[in-house]
Formats: structure tokens, sequence, C-alpha cells
């Protein structure tokens, strides 16, 4: 073969030619330029426009921002030292940092109380975020409501604990009942709080408050992001368990069970959050007894929690659908009752396959916290409209203040979605 | 040979009534409603209680009484001295206006991002994920505050439009940017002018009519007839011939700035609160849309693509007649719910100080009659209706678009 190639062929080579780089246009930067900035004419063009309209936002926001002055008291004051140059007057931020995270009314000597709720809060949740911290610290996230409303409102130290020992009363009754019996652990478990927070009332003298060591702060001084925080924390938890409850409710096989959760969903996902507000502020004190006083931070966090409950329960319901048949039959054919096939079976999957839902509604609930500022309660939207724009200090101090929400805004509710796509990966158990 | 009999019946105990799976739902049904009622004769005696105490009575009475206060934004008659429920209706009017408007513009907002994320250009891939995230992020009050303060504190006033030599000019010469709002022509409607609209009309039908026919050739024969240029055409020639043919009867009144040494008068005027609304709303809900709209392409699988280029479809062709007809019932169903949040949160108005329903019924009526529990109970009702009939007519839809199974 060889031998008639040599005859044939006038010349072969034996050795590979030495590899050559490749053009400048096939590697490196300009050919990542090529292939995802300017693939076509039409490309090119977008992308052309969009550098220039990133040069236009970043050539006036950059300068501002990096010009910005953080350290004088009043705008007046921040414009004499710019001295006509182009810069923001951050100094707001500073001078009145305390009122946009605590409100206006809020004792100032007492910050270090929300403060520290505020830092609490982190140790208690952490252990409902990752599975793999110590289960111990559970115990912690259990008692933080109690320690966290100790802190914020201050006052007699017994309303907690009456409190606290009326939800341990009932969970200890619910634990040593629910192997026997599911209604009965549960009633029962309610009663025995209800009986344990009225014997324990009674032990609480009228004037506790005035005497307390914590100083008592009334709802209508809490203000500023706290405010927000407080709400959204609350309302996200109370409603979780009311939501689960409503979204069995709909899917029961009794119709008037049925009946009342749907139209009771239904009718709260069909009006506005404002209006619910509206009732929270004018409405609803005209459905409590006649001498009772109900403050407007517990009627607002009433109907959030209904409201945002409304929303929970049909991503639940959502979860529950997708539920193969096969695990409720699974659960029937064990000879579970209804009770134990949920609880055990049925609730812990439809849970599982809610959480981006779920997370989808806590992050559009934090969002909406923002609209009690127009029920004038002071919140931080409602700080900056009311309170800090109007000063004379600060009158026309827009962007700065503005821009401060929406970034505090954004780091918490991003924060929460890219937890709750980690926990989506995490919790994936299905084979991809 | 055994037989089988019926177990004997037991007779009907009172534990049975807890402890039989046939009978417990009855009892939870009954308890149920035992507590319902309760629940409902307690808050109504409370409700009574309450009312007797402050002297008041329930009824809508109220809402005949002239209103007493102005309403700038209207698209119906209405003076101070008209009833309430005048007031209300047009501030139901301008919530379906403001609602509509930013339906239609979240929807271009959110289509342009949602296809555009998907693109392969990275730079713009990467633009329009960084406006979806910090849309979603930051609540709709704090958007609508700032484009509303960009639309007062930033537009000139409309005095500098003002005089023979003013400081900024007419955008075209036809409309005015300033911070009481855009000031813009309007039409005037001379004689024969209906006949314009009317060929208009027809044009618009025809290209219909066109375009099922040209459907119906390409699939009774496999030719392809050209719909471009035709729609463009059809669109614009006959109504152009018809208001020449006509003498031109329709005219535009422009913004006049010699008219007046303090405002511009003349063409139209929308408002500032209405603006900063429809823009933010469009562009906070445009945000959600685009995520629709991209998980909806993408869950059209990729082998649909692929079998569509394998039938030697062109790209283009490709999106238009396999990606996009099954994207959009993906798509479609959030969407409506998007609407529906547009509408409810078009609430915000109140914020800005546009005349909507909440800001008339449940702001100044209710704060001047001091009917609290009638006005937001009108209000909810009017949402509810919105939320309802807007379900009412996804679900007809979702029946229509859903895959017939076998």
């Amino acid at each position: 073969m060889s031998d008639t190639q040599q005859h044939s062929v006038a010349f072969v080579r034996t050795e590979a030619i030495p590899e050559r780089e490749p053009p400048y246009t096939a590697s490196g930067p300009l050919k990542w330029m090529k292939d995802n900035l300017f693939a076509t004419p039409f490309n090119g063009i977008l992308t052309i426009v969009a550098v220039y309209l990133i040069y236009m936002i970043l050539s006036s926001a950059l300068p501002w921002m990096l010009n910005g002055i953080w350290t004088t008291s009043s705008l007046a004051e921040c414009r004499t030292v710019l001295d006509g140059a182009v810069g923001a007057c951050f100094s707001v931020l500073t001078e009145r940092w305390n009122q946009l995270l605590f409100g206006f009314k809020y004792p100032s000597e007492l910050y270090w109380r929300p403060g520290l709720a505020f830092m609490l809060l982190f140790v208690a949740i952490a252990p409902v975020l990752f599975f793999d911290l110590p289960r111990k610290l559970l115990i912690f996230t259990g008692l933080y409501p109690f320690i966290a409303y100790y802190l914020v409102w201050g006052g007699a130290i017994g309303v907690p604990l009456v409190a606290l020992a009326g939800c341990v009363a009932g969970a200890v009754f619910y634990q040593s009942f629910v192997a026997r019996n599911f209604a009965l652990g549960f009633l029962g478990g309610v009663i025995a709080a209800f009986v344990t927070w009225y014997i324990g009332g009674l032990f609480i003298p009228d004037g506790a408050n005035n005497t307390a060591w914590m100083r008592a702060v009334p709802s209508r001084d809490l203000g500023g992001f706290m405010l927000n925080m407080m709400l959204g924390v609350t309302c996200v938890s109370l409603s979780l368990p009311l939501g689960i409850a409503l979204a069995l409710g709909r899917q029961s096989s009794m119709p008037l069970i049925k009946v009342i959760c749907v139209v009771f969903i239904e009718f709260i996902r069909g009006v506005p959050l404002i209006t619910l507000l509206f009732v929270a502020s004018v409405m609803l004190a005209y459905f409590f007894p006649p001498d009772s006083t109900v403050d407007l931070f517990l009627r607002v966090v009433i109907m959030i929690t209904v409201f945002s409950a409304a929303y929970i329960a049909e991503v639940i319901r959502g979860g529950l659908a997708a539920l193969p048949k096969g695990q409720y039959e699974g659960a029937d054919s064990l000879g579970l009752d209804y009770a134990q096939a949920t609880r055990l079976i049925i609730l812990p999957q439809a849970l599982k396959i809610s959480i981006p839902g779920i997370v989808n509604v806590a992050v559009g609930l934090f969002k909406d916290t923002t609209l009690v500022s127009v029920i004038s309660m002071f919140d931080l939207v409602g700080m900056i409209r009311g309170p800090i724009l109007a000063s004379t200090a600060w009158n026309g101090v827009y962007w700065e203040l503005l821009g401060f929400a929406a970034v505090l805004f954004f780091v918490v509710c991003y924060g929460i979605s890219q937890y709750s796509q980690w926990l989506e990966r995490r919790l994936a158990t299905d084979h991809r | 040979m055994t037989t089988l009999t019926d177990p004997p019946l037991e007779s009907f105990r009172l534990s049975m009534l807890f402890n039989d799976t046939r009978y417990r739902s009855f009892t939870f049904q009954a308890i149920a409603l035992v507590l319902l009622v309760f629940a409902i004769g307690y808050l109504t005696s409370n409700l009574l209680a309450n009312l007797r105490a402050q002297g008041l009575q329930l009824g809508f009475n109220f809402l005949s009484e002239p209103a007493g206060y102005d309403i700038n934004q209207r698209l119906i008659d209405y003076t101070s001295q008209s009833s309430h429920a005048r007031a209300a209706i047009v501030g139901v009017l301008n919530t379906l206006l403001v609602a509509a408007l930013a339906c239609l513009m979240a929807t271009v907002f959110g289509v342009a991002a949602g296809v555009l994320r998907l693109s392969k250009n990275w730079l713009i891939s990467k633009l329009m994920a960084f406006y979806v995230e910090i849309f979603r992020n930051i609540p709709v009050l704090i958007w609508i505050i700032i484009i509303f303060t960009i639309m007062t504190a930033v537009m000139p006033g409309p005095r500098s439009y003002l005089g023979e030599d003013p400081e900024s000019n007419l955008l075209l010469g036809l409309f005015a940017f300033t911070n009481r709002g855009i000031y813009g022509p309007a039409p005037i409607w001379g004689a024969g002018s209906g006949v314009v609209i009317a060929v208009f009309v027809a044009s618009i039908i025809g290209i219909f009519a066109y375009r099922r026919y040209a459907k119906h050739v390409l699939y009774s024969s496999g030719q392809m007839l050209p719909t471009g240029w035709p729609t463009l055409a059809l669109l614009i020639l006959p109504t152009v011939l018809a208001f020449f043919m006509m003498g031109q009867p329709i005219g535009l009144d422009l913004p006049d700035p010699l008219a007046n040494r303090f405002n511009l008068r003349g063409g139209t005027q929308i408002g500032a609160p209405l603006i900063a609304l429809w823009f933010a709303l469009s562009i906070y809900t445009g945000a959600f849309i685009a995520e629709n709209v991209r998980a909806g392409i993408q869950a059209v699988s990729k082998g649909q693509t692929e079998a569509a280029s394998a039938l030697g479809l062109r790209p283009n062709r490709t999106m238009n007649l396999v990606v996009l007809p099954q994207a959009l019932r993906v798509i479609i169903p959030p969407l409506i719910s998007q609407y529906l949040n547009i509408t409810k949160n078009s609430s915000l108005a109140i914020v800005v100080g546009y005349a909507d329903i909440t800001a008339t019924l449940g702001g100044i009526t209710l704060n001047q009659t001091g009917r609290a529990i009638e006005c937001v109970l009108l209000l909810m009702l009017f949402y509810l209706t919105i939320s309802l009939s807007i379900s009412a007519v996804m679900n007809v839809y979702n029946n229509s678009v859903a895959l017939k199974e076998r």
C-alpha cells in the first residue's frame, strides 16, 4: 500500500503539522462578543441601544451617588456644601436613620429593644429555614413570639408569660391525646389553652403596665421599617395555619364547610387589600363589643392575616390537587382515618409542592405592608411621605429617601426569593 | 352451600354521630352551621349596639345628596353639585380607564421583556432579568410614588411653554410635557367625519376577512398568500382616501401657548396622577407578565421547534405557527390574573390623588358623610363584581383551550 503511494503520489506528509492558534475572530473575547452580542445585525443594533441606555443611566446616576453628602443636617446646608455640583444628599438617611427604622414616636432610649428583637428573629427563623441546624433550636423559635412581644411592647411580663403558659398547656394536652383521637386532642388543646389564659388573666393586676420594669410602649407608637417587618412576619406566620385550614375545607366533601370556605376565599381574593385596610381602620370597630378598644395595629394584623390566608389557601389547594391520587388511596388502604392521612401523608407532601407559591405570597404580602401608609400608619413609606418630607429641613429630598426604601425592600424580597429557589433545589427528591 | 345475609342492622346510637363516618359529617356540618349563625348573630348585635350608641342609621340615602367636591379627571359630566352616586360613577369609569390602559401597556412591556429575556444576546437577556428582578421586588406603592415624583418634580410647569419665546417647545408642535400632565391635540369632528370613521371600521373588518380567506387558501391548497403588505394597505389607504374625498373633515385642536398667560389652553390633557398610575402599574405588572411569558415559551418542548425546522419552517414561522399557539395556552390564564391584579392595584390611585372609585367613594365621600360601612361595602361590591366577571371569562377561556384528551 505504502509502496504504491510512494510511486503514485508526488508528496505525502509523514508527520502532523503543529497546531496553529485559531484566528483571533474565532476565539477569546472577540468570538464571545460576536456570538453573544453581534450574532445578527438586529442583535447588534439591540446591543448598541442597550449599551447607550446603560451609559445614559450610569452617567447621570453615578456622579450623583458618588458625590453624595452624608453629614449635613438639612437640605439647605447640603446644597451649600455641594455648591451647585451634582450630588445626592444622603445626610437625610443618617440624620433620620432612627425615624426611618423605628418611626417617630418610639421612645429613643428604648431603640435597643426592637433592635434586639430583630437580631433574635434571625436566630428564631434559622432552624425553620435550614434543616441542618440542630432541632433543639426550634424550642427558641417557639419562645420567640413571646420574647419579641415583650421586647417591642414591654409592659407587664405577666402578659407574655400567661400567653406562653396557655400555649404550652394546649400543646401538652394535644400531644397526649392526639394518638387516641385527633378531634379530641385538637379541641381539648384549644380549650385547655383558653382556660389557662382566662385563669392567668385573673392574676395580672389592672395597672401592671405602669409599674412594669420594661416600660410599656403603645402600638400606635410603632413605625418605620420595624412596622413593615412586624406586620410581614406576624401576618405570614398567622396566615399559614389559617390558609391550610381553608384549603382543606375547600377540598372537603362536606358541602356546608366547602361553601363557607369557597365564599370566604373568593370574597377576600376579589377585593383589593386597600379596601380591607379601610375595613380595619373605619369599619371593624363597629363589629367589636361596644365598650372594647382594639387598637389599630391589631385590627390591621387581623385583616392582613385574613387577606394572605385566602391566597395561601389557594396555593395549598394547588399542592393538594397536584398530589397523585394514589397517595390518598394508599393512605385509605392503610386504614388511616381522615385526620391521620391528612397529617401524616397528604399535608407533608402537599406543603412541599406549595413552598414556592407560599414564598411568593409571603414576598407579595411583605411588599403590601407598605399600603398601611394609606390608612395613616407611619411605616417606612408613611414616614417618608409624612413627617420627613413634610419637615422644613428635608422638604424636597425625594430620590434619596425613595431610593433607600426601594433598596431596603429589594434586599429583603430578593433574599427571600433566592432562598426559596435554593429550598426548591434542596427538596427536589425526584430524579431529573 | 352458604348464603350471604346482610349483617343485622344496628339500631342508631347517639355515639354513632361521632364515631360512624356515615353520620359524622352531618354532626360536623351542624356544628359549623351553629357556630356560623352564632358568629353572625354576635357581630350583628355588636354592630347594632354600636350604631345605636352613636345614633347612626344604615342607609344609602346619602348617595343622592350633592357631593360638593370637584374631580379633575373625568370621563362624564360632573360638577361639585352632582350627587355622591355620580361621583362614584365617575370613580368607577376612572378605575376602568386606568385599568384598561395599564393592562394594554403592561402586556406590551411584559411580552417584550419576556421574549427578549430569552434572546441569545447576552447583554439584552441580562438587562431584562435585571428589569424583572428590580420591579418585582420593590412594592408597587413605591413605584407609583417614584413615578409621580418624576412627573411632578422633574417636568417643567406649563408656564415654561407659554408666551412668544417659551423656555420649552411643544414636542412636534403637538405635545407638552408638564408637571400637571401631558397636553396633546384633540380631534375636532367636522361634517362628514362619520363617513371616515365608518370606512376605517370597515377596513379593519376587511383585514380580518382577508386574513381568514388567506388561511382558508393556505389550508385548502397549500398556497400562501401574502398578509403583511395587504394588511397595511387595507388599514391606511381607504381611510386616507375617504378623508380627502370628504374634504378633510377631522381637524386637530392643538394646545395653544399664546391663548392664556397662566396655563396651556386647547387640546386635551391627561393629568399627572393618571399618567403616573398608568405607567407605574404597567411597568410593575409588566415584570410579572414577562416571567409568565418566559415560562410559557419555555414550556413548549424543544422537540416542537426541532420538528418544525425539520419540516422546513423558517424561524419566525416556527414561532408563529408552532410555538406561540402552544405557549399561549400556558401564558393566558396567569396573564388574566395579572389583569385582575392591575385592576385591584389601581385602588392605590388614592396615593397620587387620581379620582378612582377608592378615592371618590372610599375617600372623600366616606370622609364627608361618615358613612363608613355603606361606602366600604359598595366599594367591595364593585371590586368583587369585576373580579368575579374576569374569573368567569377566564374559566370559559380555559375550558375552550384545554387539551382535548381522548
